[in-house]
């Protein structure tokens, strides 16, 4: 067994473990506190432990597939947020081509350009010529009627759900000296430490949040949920160095940029639906709302964390 | 045998393309499930409006639902009758009048006596309005005053005329839920217009306020 092998099985044994004492205290709060199923935050917590293994699971399998199981499953990830994104724009019928084109060339081409490992045009492509390009397809059907509002949208749901979301897969196209064939234990670092923040501020703010932290945006975030939060997730990121090719001090300072970009990157998101006027952004996943609700942390760290990983440690 | 098992083979692929499409969800009513023999009415967009229904009902529902469409659209080619009859096995009705030669009420009451539910669009014909609901045509009332027993169902289609507005070939993805209304049924002493206001109005109800979706 190759060591990213067995890496690997000694980083899914910890996250089973931790799932399965998840679940355990899971199934001891709903016997005590909602024996009949009413305790509403009970049952949620429950229902997202339930879709955490799942998302593990599916993560396993693509990791076990290799990179063209990464690359299709977060092209299918970008396709149902990109999907649950424009559910929710302003679009009119003078858009339906530039969307289609959003969902039928652009998205797929991102992805085949990160398969053929054609890093110049990828990290241009949806940035230059999907924004030049789609307000032309737009425009051709002479509909100015909140023309700038409608082709911005368009663009950012691409650059979010498409562009940004696929620079985790992007992690696989860096050539790290001494750290050959082993890139996919840096997804797994990035989303174990984005990830994990999320959990710890949502349990540290459970345990001792009081004050909020951004009332307007976001009621259930507290300080202490944030500071907690970030310093465990930051803590256990560092604890995670041996996987990457950082040193153990090198790895924290990565994962508190990780965890500070994700925060900020959920208030982001979380305006977008407050303006919106939704709670979650679709149904996707059960107990934690829309396949965005989980992804938006992610979505906002994973081109920093490519891009300083890139500038320091490559040779692309 | 063949054209049964493509039939299926259709109705599976159909019905995986539009949830993969759509991400169709059902809201239920509070009361539950609507019965087992049911008349859906819906507002109409688009002509993948009843495939939807279709697709979300649980498969004991799916089994005896069939659509009430339009004969001369669905008899047009081979392939639009394979897939209105034996795919879908559509309540095909002639809607010209004055040409038709079988009475469509009958047509749906000869259904529902076979155990069938039945999937209808009262507005008639696609709403490409800005109107949120044409007005209904009478063939909800005369039906119900047919076969007063079976309940009639409300469903808000949102978001699929979005999907595929009329004229394009190419559908987008959006996500598309249903939202099943609480079953009526008509009064005895109701008046037709009575009928029509209230069934429009129990529709209507179940159509996400208008600032939700303001595009």
């Amino acid at each position: 067994m190759s060591t990213t092998t067995s890496d690997m099985v000694t980083l899914l044994l910890g996250v089973g473990g931790i799932l399965l004492f998840a679940s355990s205290v899971g199934y001891v709060l709903q016997r005590k506190l909602s024996p009949d199923g009413s305790n509403g935050a009970i049952e949620n917590l429950n229902a997202r432990i339930k879709a955490w293994w799942a998302m593990v699971f599916l993560i396993a399998i693509a990791f076990i597939a290799g990179r063209v199981g990464v690359l299709l499953l977060f092209a299918f990830c970008s396709f149902a947020a990109l999907r649950e994104f424009i559910t929710l724009i302003n679009t009119r019928r003078a858009d339906h081509w530039a969307i289609a084109a959003a969902f039928f060339l652009a998205l797929p081409i991102n992805y085949y350009l990160l398969w053929a490992e054609e890093y110049g045009i990828y990290a241009i492509f949806i940035p230059v010529y999907a924004f030049l390009l789609m307000p032309i397809i737009a425009v051709l059907r002479g509909d100015t009627q909140n023309f700038l509002l409608r082709i911005s949208e368009v663009q950012w749901a691409l650059m979010i759900c498409v562009f940004c979301a696929s620079h985790v897969p992007a992690l696989l196209t860096l050539q790290i000296p001494g750290y050959e064939g082993r890139n996919v234990l840096l997804i797994a670092f990035l989303v174990i430490v984005v990830q994990s923040s999320d959990v710890l501020q949502y349990v540290w703010g459970k345990l001792f949040g009081r004050t909020k932290i951004a009332p307007k945006l976001s009621p259930s975030k507290t300080v202490e949920g944030f500071v907690g939060g970030v310093a465990s997730a930051t803590l256990l990121g560092a604890s995670l160095w041996w996987i990457t090719p950082f040193t153990p001090l090198q790895a924290g300072v990565m994962s508190l940029i990780i965890t500070l970009m994700g925060f900020f990157g959920g208030l982001v998101m979380s305006a977008i639906k407050r303006d919106r006027g939704v709670k979650d952004w679709g149904h996707l996943i059960e107990g934690h709302g829309g396949l965005i609700d989980r992804l938006d942390s992610v979505v906002f760290s994973a081109p920093i964390f490519f891009h300083l990983t890139r500038y320091w440690w490559s040779l692309t | 045998m063949i054209r049964d098992f493509l039939a299926r083979l259709a109705s599976v692929a159909i019905m995986m393309f539009a949830r993969a499409l759509t991400a169709a969800r059902a809201l239920w009513h509070e009361t539950g499930l609507p019965p087992r023999q049911s008349v859906y009415f819906a507002n109409h967009s688009s002509h993948g409006d009843f495939i939807l229904i279709w697709a979300v009902l649980p498969p004991w529902l799916r089994q005896r639902a069939r659509p009430v469409a339009s004969a001369e659209y669905w008899l047009k080619s081979k392939l639009t009758s394979f897939i209105g009859g034996d795919v879908f096995n559509a309540v095909l009705i002639e809607r010209d009048p004055a040409a038709r030669t079988s009475d469509p009420v009958e047509q749906m009451a000869a259904a529902l006596d076979e155990g069938a539910s039945l999937i209808v669009f009262p507005e008639g014909t696609r709403n490409q309005t800005e109107a949120r609901l044409l007005p209904f045509k009478s063939g909800l009332y005369h039906l119900a005053r047919k076969r007063p027993d079976v309940a009639l169902v409300p469903v808000w289609i949102n978001n699929l005329n979005r999907v595929m507005p009329k004229g394009e070939f190419v559908p987008i993805p959006l996500i598309c839920t249903i939202n099943f209304g609480e079953p009526l049924k008509v009064e005895p002493d109701e008046s037709k217009e009575d009928f029509i206001a209230r069934a429009q109005g129990a529709l209507l109800s179940l159509a996400p306020t208008q600032t939700d979706n303001d595009a």
